[in-house]
Parts: structure tokens; C-alpha cells; sequence
């Protein structure tokens, strides 16, 4: 990521992600401030995922979660800017703060299935995660630096989508990439890697909203 | 004449950075090439256009086209006598050739604009200003523009 | 929803040059993509914006397709005097979104 690209991440006043913040804020205020502190909020985005009555569910799900249950509103759809910019808003309460994903015996057979999916290969071109993020970070593919793929800023504000997007759209990105058939949104195979990529980066301080090329 | 050597050489310069790196085929290529001088000559009316008192800043190598940051400055007082009246940024390789025209006056205190744009493919960028005595002044920078290797290919 | 975010020093001295940076949050549909089965998506951008100060105009700019997603603009304006800043954008298909911000010059 260019020099250029990190000031736009650090401008809070008007760097790109900056109106979905503005927007997740509003809807924070309209939608779940009647029952929730915004201070309890700090810290959610740095241990999530998280299990909800057994189930691994990432934070968009929770939200979507509370909406039909608790608001008895219907969900917001996935990458929706709605549940976007919300994301985005709960995001920044734990910006700065270490990725700390919960491990215990409850999550663990997610995160095998997680670290499973990341060694799988897939696709026509037959590539599994590790092969280029963990293998092959830092050299270049079609001249663009691999990364290691540190989930470190979800959402962020992709240049290349030109608006804000969800670790979710990013893996079908990828497996788009690797001419593999994407899983419907909101799949169960996405929600065990995303675990498995917080994990992985457990430690690295949570910046979101990012913004990547 | 000068001025006309020094037009010639933003024009010919870009058509010879398109044919070094070229990824659209040469036609379109000649014909982005062609709309961005007609783009500077309506700006200039065809007056001279001098090499010098402007500051074009552009990455030279781009992380994705869609969102370049380009900031252009220009020396100048910038008093009522002397100050710059407009600053237009072109680029060479898209669809059509200009990104933006700013308007700005003594009020201004400083000459400067910073945007961010979108920017098709390798090759140049040019920022044009107008003085206030009618003269115009540019600047150019070649840029790379890199692409993500994995594309989404629209929604699936 | 028009949705903007400017941002400007809220007091500065006489005389001393301010910077401000104006966004927008528009998709600047350039007019040049087309769809999966080849159908040209119309032009939908911002095309002007403005900047006034206590009812003058000091700032202006002509948006073209190749400006970015989510558009910022950013320039600068002499601080001559307390008052406010008022700033507009106008587009196609009748966009319209404005922004105040109030300044006090010492």
C-alpha cells in the first residue's frame, strides 16, 4: 500500500470511509443507542468473531441478529451501506486495539475447519490461501505486491471497488481470482476462514476503516 | 518559436510514452491523444502554453486508478495585480481527457488544488494554469497505473 | 442522501491563508462502463462545485467523469472575516447538496 493510499486511511475528516462513518453513526443513534452504550462497544470488533448460541457468527451477522430479534426490524442485506457504514462505526470504537479473538474448546473446531479452508485448494487455478499469502507474500503478482492478508481494517474502502466493502466481499474477491465459484454471502465457509484470519492476526492492532488499493 | 516546441513536446511526448507502453490499441490510443490536445486548446485558445510556475504532484506509481491523488500549486502571489485565475488537470489516456477545472482569484491566498482522479492507464498528466495577465502555464508527470491482479468481474 | 463532509479551522487571523477539504459522497458514474450484457451506464457525476464566503464566491470547480468516486476537493481562502462558509454541489440528475461551517476571524 502506497504512501498515498495510508494518507487517505489516516485523513479522519474527509478520507473516503469517512462518510460511512458519518452514516454508521446516524444509524447508531436511530438504531441501537436506545439499548447500548457506544463505550461497550470498544472492543467488540477486536474479539470478533464470536459464538452466538453455539453458532460462529461474524459482527455484520450480530448486527443483523439484534435487528431481527431484538428491534423485530428486517436485516439489513449483506454489503448493504447500512450495514456497512454500522460495521465501519463499530469498527472504529476499536481502532488501535490488538486483535484478541477468543479462543476457548467452543470455538476451536471452527477454527479448524478455518485453518482447513485456508490450506484447501481451490478453483481452476488449483491455489489454496497459503500458497500466496503465506508462502509468496511480499513478491509481486501482476504487479501488484501480494499482502499477507491480515484482516487488520474490515470494512475498508477499496480504491478498486471505489466504496466500502466487507471482509466477505474481499474472500469472493479472491476466490473470483482463482476462477473458483464464490459461496453465497452469509456462507458458513466464509465465516470459519474470516475466524481463522482474525486469529491469524491476533495481535496486530484492528484499524478500521482501512483503505486498500 | 518556443511556445510551440514546448506544446509540441506535451503532445508528441504523450503520444510516444503511449506507443512505449501502449495497452489500448493504437488507434484509440491516437485518438485519446488527439482529444486531449483539442482539451488544451480550448483551454488555451491556442495561445502559447509555457513549461514552468506550475507544480504538478502525482504519485509515478499508482496503487489502483481509481482514485489517484493529484495536487497542482502554483507560484504566484497572488494579489489582485498578479494572481492565477484557473488551473485545469488533463490526462492523457482516458476516455475523454479532462479531470478537472478550478477556478480561483486573489482571495484564494494560495494557488493550490488537490483532487483525486481516475486515471485509465500509464501515461501522462498535465496541469494548465491561467495568469491573470492571460499567460498560460503547465506542468506534466508520467504516471504507472497498476491494476489489482484479482478483479471481481461485476457481481456474481 | 446527499451526504458531505468538509472540513475548515473554525477560527483563524486575519489574513492568514486557511486550507479546507471538501467530500462528497457521490459514485461519479462516469458514463463509460458498461453493463455485463454491453449496455452503456449513463453519466451520473457531480459537475460543479462551490465555495462562498459570507455571500461571495471564492472558490470554483467543473467536475469531469475522470474525478474519483467520492469526490474531494481541496484548496484554500484567504480568512478576511468572521462569518460563514457556504459550499455547493450540483450534478446530473438534479444532485444538489450544500454544507455551512462558520468561521471567526481574529
Amino acid at each position: 500500500m502506497s504512501r498515498e493510499t495510508r494518507a487517505m486511511q489516516d485523513d479522519d475528516k474527509t478520507g473516503p470511509a469517512v462518510l460511512a462513518l458519518l452514516e454508521g453513526e446516524d444509524l447508531w443513534k436511530r438504531n441501537c443507542a436506545a439499548c447500548h452504550g457506544i463505550e461497550k462497544m470498544k472492543g467488540v470488533a477486536a474479539r470478533y468473531l464470536a459464538l452466538h448460541r453455539e453458532k460462529l457468527v461474524n459482527l455484520d451477522q450480530r448486527i443483523n441478529i439484534c435487528r431481527t430479534e431484538q428491534q423485530k426490524a428486517p436485516a439489513f442485506a449483506y454489503e448493504s451501506r447500512e450495514l456497512l457504514s454500522l460495521s465501519a462505526f463499530l469498527g472504529k470504537q476499536s481502532k488501535g486495539m490488538p486483535i484478541a479473538v477468543q479462543m476457548d474448546p467452543q470455538t476451536g473446531p471452527f477454527l479448524e475447519a478455518g485453518r482447513k479452508a485456508f490450506h484447501q485448494r481451490r478453483g481452476q487455478l488449483n491455489l489454496a490461501c497459503n500458497q500466496c499469502h503465506d508462502d509468496n507474500w511480499g513478491k509481486s503478482l501482476a504487479g501488484t505486491p501480494i499482502p499477507q492478508a491480515h484482516p487488520t481494517g474490515y470494512p475498508i474502502y477499496r480504491l478498486e471497488w471505489q466504496g466500502m466493502g466487507s471482509l466477505q466481499r474481499r474472500l469472493r474477491n479472491c476466490m473470483i481470482g482463482v476462477r473458483a465459484e464464490p459461496y453465497a454471502y452469509g456462507a458458513g465457509e466464509y465465516v470459519v476462514l474470516e475466524l481463522f484470519l482474525m486469529w491469524r492476526a491476533r495481535g496486530m492492532k484492528l484499524e478500521t476503516p482501512a483503505v486498500r488499493p | 518559436m518556443t511556445t510551440r516546441r514546448e506544446f509540441l513536446l506535451l503532445s508528441c511526448g504523450a503520444l510516444a510514452a503511449a506507443g512505449a507502453q501502449a495497452q489500448l490499441p493504437p488507434k484509440v490510443a491516437a485518438a485519446r491523444a488527439q482529444g486531449l490536445e483539442e482539451a488544451l486548446r480550448r483551454v488555451t485558445g491556442g495561445a502559447e502554453l509555457r513549461i514552468g510556475k506550475v507544480a504538478l504532484d502525482v504519485p509515478p506509481l499508482i496503487d489502483n486508478g481509481n482514485s489517484v491523488p493529484i495536487t497542482v500549486t502554483v507560484q504566484s502571489p497572488m494579489t489582485a495585480a498578479e494572481h492565477v485565475r484557473s488551473i485545469h488537470i488533463f490526462t492523457e489516456k482516458n476516455p475523454q481527457p479532462n479531470i478537472l477545472a478550478a477556478r480561483l482569484g486573489p482571495r484564494a491566498g494560495r494557488a493550490a488544488v488537490t483532487t483525486r482522479a481516475r486515471i485509465a492507464d500509464s501515461g501522462r498528466v498535465i496541469a494548465v494554469a491561467q495568469l491573470s495577465d492571460g499567460s498560460f502555464w503547465a506542468d506534466n508527470a508520467d504516471v504507472v497505473v497498476t491494476v489489482s491482479a484479482c478483479l471481481e468481474d461485476g457481481f456474481i | 442522501m446527499a451526504r458531505v463532509a468538509v472540513s475548515v479551522p473554525e477560527s483563524a487571523r486575519r489574513g492568514e491563508v486557511i486550507e479546507i477539504r471538501a467530500l462528497a459522497g457521490h459514485h461519479m458514474e462516469s458514463g463509460f462502463r458498461r453493463t455485463q450484457l454491453g449496455e452503456l451506464i449513463p453519466r451520473d457525476i457531480i459537475r460543479h462545485f462551490s465555495c462562498s464566503y459570507n455571500g461571495v464566491e471564492v472558490f470554483s470547480a467543473e467536475l469531469h467523469p475522470a474525478v474519483a468516486a467520492n469526490p474531494l476537493i481541496a484548496f484554500t481562502t484567504v480568512a478576511t472575516e468572521s462569518g460563514t462558509l457556504e459550499f455547493r454541489w450540483t450534478g446530473d440528475n438534479g444532485y444538489s447538496a450544500t454544507h455551512t461551517a462558520k468561521i471567526t476571524v481574529v
